[in-house]
């Protein structure tokens, strides 16, 4: 029943930081946002290895910190790819053809949104504008952006992050 | 406070100021219709079935939650609200599994009732996509059956905010939102106490005990079985609900009945070992006093808490009373005493019991609860299973007489019957060991200041030149701020008495459905509380050690209270366990 | 800083810092750092994207080069404004507007331009090229019209120095309200500017910061909504990347008219640059003695802390975004209580919206008169709007109340592309509307947008030619109302999902009038029984492109036909057998094998094969599909 996440493969480093950074936020009103987007700067994602952390180290029960987990588009409970691919679904990208981009990088790279390819190379999701609707339609690979884009140029794109 | 005057419907109304629009509602004869909220501990306005039209609002308001100012003009029934309301029933029942006939909650079923009350024609009317979810059967006493959620949030509110416990809340967002546990765990694997307020707290068939109503009877079929039933304290409180007596009622002599005409072979009392557990508990107090053990000690009635205490506060352990709770007390007694005197072979005996708690369940299969070499109790059922029971045998139970329990185990006294309700167990305690302290007989035996539903209590005592102070907490988010304070140095109690669920047993997971419209307006639990003190009042023993039955068991069997017999048979071990469990 | 005297002793001292920008005001003299040349580039998000960045470090590498680093003064400033044209760099004291630059213009911009004066036309935005040569870019059609009030530093200053938002009278007001003026006298002049709030609702500004100061509490918060969800709005994220102190600046004001010391800015996560920037201007305000302790010697105490968002829209709601900062579920909760009285941690809290923090200290310093003489009778001053969509200029634009959408689409966006018509346009994003072309002339305010089924929201203006399908544009902002709802209450949680249910059936064929009607009622009632904001507008985008393109939907329903050729299962492609000449392009490229046909002889497309990818279309060279 329980949700499976790949193996946990947390070092010790990260574990150091994550329990300094918690120590950091001791005593503050309404800390849990600020912990869980630095824990997830560490680990990539939030785990359950890593939730467990955070509520024994604040008392806060692991069913709250994971209700905020999943409410927020932001956190991820599966590690993300080594490339993220995100393609800007907002009004502007849309009307500009945003959405054949996205379906183009579902074709190109086998999975669907959301999803990590097997190799854990890339991962695709939709975002909301990322406010460069000049450049319309725009998607990001990490923080580079790709913009005035057509379907014919995706191929191109991921056959350079693959090489 | 003063008054306010406001307008419902076109009729002044007069209400206190800071009440609600659904409190001046009420005064003014109406009843809003509610399904999310639970006064003071869900009060989210989520669900928007209660609302209401007010003039200059733009749009309608929840009456639940908004609070009503001078010269305010309210309108609760319109065409536009009646609309309203009913379209919300139809949204949420285009995501319900609509298997209403074979519900556990057929009949009293808050959504039901609403929809039946505010005129749905057409269940299907938006069906479209539905949530789909895994029952979660991993608990040892309750099923989580999510299709079936409305997410009204009853039972999470119940969890966190009165029992602090908090293994269950809203997850992910929009329609995919759900109940569950972190990282959708199953209850067993989290540190659900199996306490089921979540359950009394659902106004729909999502969450409901283990059903063992089959296992029962075909234990009373089975001519090789030797079936004996016992019924908690707090049963004969709530019962008669199910039958459509009012909150309040006792139906102890029809229920006796209606075990016996259900086929058990013996039909007994748990207030007979609730007897026996303060012979031990008061012993064992005394003892720790005289010989320096560690105080404050703690009650171990309620496996709920047991439970909670083992998880949250693991180093308070030590402070739990070794005594077997009252159901396991009896199981054990049955096994070994009354066994032998009546040369049954134990393990031919199927020992039931009748528990306003689910989490009774979980306590049968605890480890060291087997003192015959079998388990002290093999199945444990709510009141609520009991009326299913009876029902399902076709017995008309208000037409049943009143009968007694069976000898030897069916005797208790006045202070075991108050067991179910919060502070019955320290005043039972109390009548015993001041007496024994003293070596005088009480003049009073109403301890009325350990009395009464507020979540924490404290007295003291002046006994035999000693100040015994006790306190009673029940709710666990009451427990733990009552030892909170223990710990902190803050407070230095000799006896504490704990109970799971707010209010005592009365209030148990396993008693009777009360719609939250009438908990918003009533004190169930002061109502159920009353009946069992009208009990202890009746009856002409009131103390523990005056137990006829009682004496008798310690002269032919146990010799005496804390003998080595009677700590082999009567008392039990802790464990340690953690709050967060990553399963394999 | 422990005085105002030191704060205008800093002023005088760093004043020539700018001053050779300030071509509007006359005062375009040699700077006092000795530079000829102040050579602004846009560091806003949009020309990041499109590679500020690396101009600034060619500009650099290139001045070094031509041995001019004591003449030139490169500066890394917030949005101009014209995205679209990115990367955009403006050369001042002439103002020359280099527009869409690439690292590979740079040599020669710095050559001949930076070292010898000779502008580089080539590069620059072809409307400020006049016959007699050059005109200012406030001359242009986009900029003419404007009026930056929220963003009259944008573009012109370093957001990272404070020493030139200091230049521009910077911390100005807030030494004027500690010194001279009352919380009374404060919240007196917001409520003559007649300053309303930008977020979206429009409550007036000075009426809230009025109930959050008569409620007595130990402690009160004042809290900036930087939580800009609205897709295709990005209003707020460019005053804090082009102006950050102005918002803590103004929340400092409002922590002195309601008594709170402590302020949270909650920021999107996916704004970094605007974090970066607010956190260096937090950091230099704190320095200062801007923020902290006894600010100017006052003994007013105020200090901001950050809380970054994480991707919920709906904590753009006040309610949700304080439950937010508070560590929970982004959940709203019910009104009353209202934040002033009972918001953060339960405590008497204003939360205003960036833009709204930024009209403040200009509000103070020119007075309450300067700003309500713009603007319409209702709504007073500025309004910032996101254009986007199809329109040629897409980018910033700061406007006055009660310029009409014509204005705005038309002369300041440079109308639409590709000689289409115009259609829509959508405002108020997931919670507003689209006006069709029969309110081109209204007055964009408040009321006006209300009264047409729409909203302003907080600015975000989508424009939508005759390509653009009315319902499948309700279904764009369902399904992100669907994706954003955040499941707390009936209406919202379900009735989002069957609106958009009801939505598909119309774009998929299936629909009947009776579905229409379903859809209104529907929506109706989201409107008066969601529990927030958000819920109750959702239906919003669905209600107005009904009420506004009713023949569209028919259209869908009855016809079975989008007429605007977007929704994919009422489209069906064919062959003109006349235009084809049977070069078989398109049967080669068809992912179906729908296409049929001898060579040089026209085809045929299956219909029941067909995909309807249009992959054919955009192959063909002799224009011989025909999509209907």
């Amino acid at each position: 029943m329980a949700k499976k996440t790949v193996p946990f493969q947390g070092t010790k480093e990260q574990e150091e930081k994550l329990l300094e950074m918690i120590k950091a936020h001791k005593g503050e009103k309404g800390a849990l946002m600020p912990i869980l987007q630095q824990a997830q700067d560490i680990y990539g994602y939030l785990p359950i290895e890593v939730q467990k952390i955070i509520s024994d180290e604040t008392g806060i029960p692991m069913e709250r910190i994971y209700g905020v987990a999943t409410f927020y588009a932001q956190f991820a409970l599966q590690p993300k790819g080594k490339y993220r691919i995100s393609v800007c679904l907002g009004t502007a990208c849309y009307v500009k053809g945003s959405g054949q981009i996205y379906e183009k990088l579902q074709e190109v790279l086998q999975i669907q949104g959301g999803e990590c390819t097997p190799d854990g190379k890339f991962s695709l999701e939709a975002c909301r504008c990322v406010g460069a609707c000049g450049l319309a339609p725009v998607m990001m690979v990490n923080d580079e952006v790709y913009g005035r884009l057509t379907p014919d140029d995706i191929q191109g794109i991921v056959d350079k992050y693959n090489a | 406070m003063e008054n306010i005057t406001i307008k419902i419907n076109g009729m002044e109304v007069s209400a206190p100021a800071g009440s609600t629009i659904l409190e001046a509602a009420r005064i003014a004869g109406i009843d809003i219709p509610t399904l999310c909220f639970l006064k003071e501990i869900n009060e989210i306005g989520a669900c928007r079935i209660c609302v209401v039209e007010v003039k200059g609002a733009r749009s309608l308001v929840a009456a639940c939650v908004y609070p009503i100012n001078p010269g305010m003009e309210v309108f609760t029934n319109t065409p536009l609200v009646r609309e309203s309301r009913k379209k919300t029933l139809e949204l949420i029942l285009s995501d319900h599994e609509r298997k209403c006939l074979s519900c556990v909650r057929s009949e009293n079923c808050e959504l039901q009732k609403l929809c039946k009350d505010l005129g749905v024609e057409d269940e299907s009317m938006y069906d479209g996509a539905k949530n789909e979810y895994e029952l979660d059967e991993s608990a040892p006493h309750m099923i989580r059956d999510n299709n079936k959620c409305i997410l009204c949030r009853r039972c999470v509110a119940v969890c966190d905010k009165v029992q602090g416990i908090g293994v269950i809340g809203a997850n992910e967002r929009g329609f995919k939102t759900h109940i569950s546990s972190a990282f959708e765990m199953g209850l067993a694997d989290t540190s659900c106490v199996s306490c089921g307020q979540c359950i009394v707290a659902c106004p729909v068939g999502a969450i409901y005990e283990k059903d063992n109503t089959k296992e029962v009877f075909d234990a009373i079929a089975d001519p090789d079985k030797f079936v004996v039933v016992q019924t908690a304290p707090a049963v004969r409180a709530g019962l008669g609900e199910e039958f459509g007596l009012p909150v309040g009622s006792g139906v102890e002599g029809k229920m006796a009945a209606a075990l016996r005409r259900l086929g058990f072979d013996k039909v007994f009392d748990t207030n007979f070992s609730a007897d026996l557990t303060i012979m031990e508990e008061a012993h064992e107090f005394l003892d720790r006093v005289k010989n320096g053990g560690t105080l404050p000690l703690i009650t171990s009635c309620s496996p709920g808490w047991i439970k909670y205490c083992e998880h949250y506060f693991p180093d308070m352990t030590d402070n739990l009373s070794s005594c077997k709770s009252p159901q396991q007390m009896f199981g054990a007694t049955l096994k070994t005493y009354y066994a032998q005197k009546m040369g049954i072979d134990p393990k031919k005996i199927v020992s039931v019991s009748v528990m306003p708690c689910t989490a009774k369940k979980f306590e049968i299969g605890r480890d060291d609860q087997d003192a015959a070499g079998c388990p002290d109790v093999d199945i444990s059922i709510t009141t609520r299973e009991l009326a299913r029971m009876i029902k399902g045998a076709g017995l008309r139970f208000l037409d049943l007489p009143d009968e007694d329990f069976d000898d030897p185990l069916g005797e208790g006294t006045g202070a075991a019957v108050i067991f179910g309700a919060t502070g019955g167990v320290m005043e039972a305690a109390l009548r015993t060991a001041v007496e024994e302290l003293t070596g005088e007989e009480l003049k009073n035996l109403d301890f009325t200041d350990v009395r009464g539903v507020e979540g924490i209590k404290e007295a003291s005592y002046d006994v035999a030149g000693m100040t015994v102070k006790v306190a009673i907490a029940s709710g666990l988010g009451n427990a733990r701020t009552l030892l909170n304070k223990v710990k902190s140095g803050e407070a230095d109690y000799h006896f504490i008495e704990i109970m799971g669920c707010p209010g005592g047993c009365v209030n148990g997971g396993g008693q009777p459905h009360v719609p939250a419209s009438f908990k918003n307006a009533n004190d169930v639990r002061a109502l159920r509380g009353k009946v069992l003190y009208d009990y202890d009042a009746a009856n002409p023993i009131r103390k523990s050690h005056e137990n006829p039955q009682i004496k008798k068991v310690y002269d032919e069997f146990f010799g005496e209270p804390g003998s080595h017999k009677a700590h082999e048979i009567l008392h039990t071990t802790y464990v340690k366990r953690e709050v967060n469990r990553i399963p394999e | 800083m422990k005085s105002l005297e030191e704060l205008n002793a800093v002023q005088d001292k760093v004043k020539g810092l700018i001053s050779l920008r300030l071509e509007d005001e006359g005062q375009a003299n040699a700077a006092t750092d000795g530079c000829r040349y102040h050579v602004l580039v846009c560091g806003g998000t949009g020309c990041t994207s499109s590679g500020s960045k690396q101009i600034i470090a060619k500009l650099n590498e290139e001045i070094e080069k031509n041995n001019i680093v004591k003449d030139v003064k490169v500066v890394q400033t917030g949005c101009h404004g014209l995205c679209a044209l990115g990367p955009i760099m403006i050369v001042y004291p002439e103002g020359t507007f280099y527009s869409m630059i690439s690292v590979d213009d740079v040599p020669e911009i710095v050559s001949e331009h930076l070292a010898n004066g000779r502008v580089v036309t080539r590069c620059v935005y072809d409307e400020t090229i006049t016959e007699d040569g050059f005109q200012s870019m406030h001359e242009t059609a986009f900029y003419k019209k404007q009026n930056r009030v929220a963003l009259r530093n944008c573009g012109l200053i370093d957001p990272e120095d404070i020493n030139e938002y200091i230049a521009r009278d910077g911390y100005q007001a807030l030494g004027k309200v500690l010194k001279e003026m009352t919380p009374d006298d404060v919240i007196k002049c917001l409520l003559d500017s007649g300053l309303r709030g930008r977020g979206g609702g429009g409550f007036p500004t000075g009426r809230k910061w009025q109930l959050a100061m008569g409620n007595d509490a130990d402690q009160k918060y004042v809290c900036c909504n930087a939580d800009e969800g609205d897709p295709g709005a990005f209003m707020d994220r460019s005053v804090l990347e082009g102006d950050p102190h102005v918002v803590l600046e103004a929340m400092a004001i409002a922590g002195y008219v309601i008594g709170a010391n402590q302020g949270y800015i909650y920021v999107r996560a996916e704004y970094p640059i605007a974090v970066d920037r607010l956190k260096i201007a937090i950091a230099q305000a704190r320095e200062q003695g801007l923020l902290g302790k006894d600010i100017f010697g006052t003994g007013f105490d105020f200090d901001v802390d950050l809380r970054l968002g994480a991707g919920a829209f709906v904590c753009g709601e006040e309610t949700a975004l304080l439950t937010s900062i508070e560590g929970q579920r982004g959940e709203p909760h019910p009104r009353p209580p209202f934040p002033a009285v009972k918001g953060l941690w339960e405590k008497p809290t204003i939360l205003n919206n960036v833009e709204t923090y930024a009209n403040i200290p200009q509000i103070i310093l020119k007075g309450a008169d300067w700003f309500a003489s713009m603007g319409t009778e209702k709504s007073k001053g500025t309004k910032v709007f996101a254009l986007g969509g199809k329109v040629n200029n897409v980018g910033l634009v700061e406007i006055p109340m009660g310029t009409t959408l014509r204005e705005i689409v038309e002369e300041i966006g440079g109308g639409i592309p590709n000689g289409k018509k115009f259609k829509a346009a959508q405002t108020g994003g997931p919670s507003g509307g689209c006006i069709s072309a029969d309110n081109y002339d209204i007055p964009i305010d408040y009321d006006n947008l209300i009264a047409i089924g729409s909203m302003m929201g907080s600015g975000g203006l989508i424009v939508m030619d005759e390509d653009s399908c009315m319902v499948d544009i309700a279904k764009f902002f369902l399904e992100f109302t669907v994706d954003e709802s955040c499941g707390k209450c009936t209406p919202c949680r379900i009735g989002t999902t069957r609106l958009l249910e009801l939505l598909n059936k119309i774009s998929d064929g299936k629909a009947t009038m009776e579905d229409l009607d379903k859809i209104e009622e529907l929506a109706a009632y989201m409107k008066q029984n969601a529990l927030c904001a958000l819920g109750q507008t959702a239906a919003n985008p669905v209600l107005s492109t009904i009420k506004n393109f009713r023949d569209e939907y028919v259209a869908h329903i009855v016809d079975k036909k989008c007429p605007a050729g977007v929704c994919k299962n009422l489209l069906t492609y064919s062959i003109d057998p006349e235009k084809c000449k049977g070069c078989t392009m398109c049967a080669k490229n068809c992912p179906a094998e729908a296409i049929t046909g001898e060579k040089k002889k026209p085809h045929e497309i299956d219909p029941d094969k067909c995909l309807k990818c249009g992959v054919c279309m955009s192959k063909c060279k002799f224009d011989a599909i025909v999509r209907k």
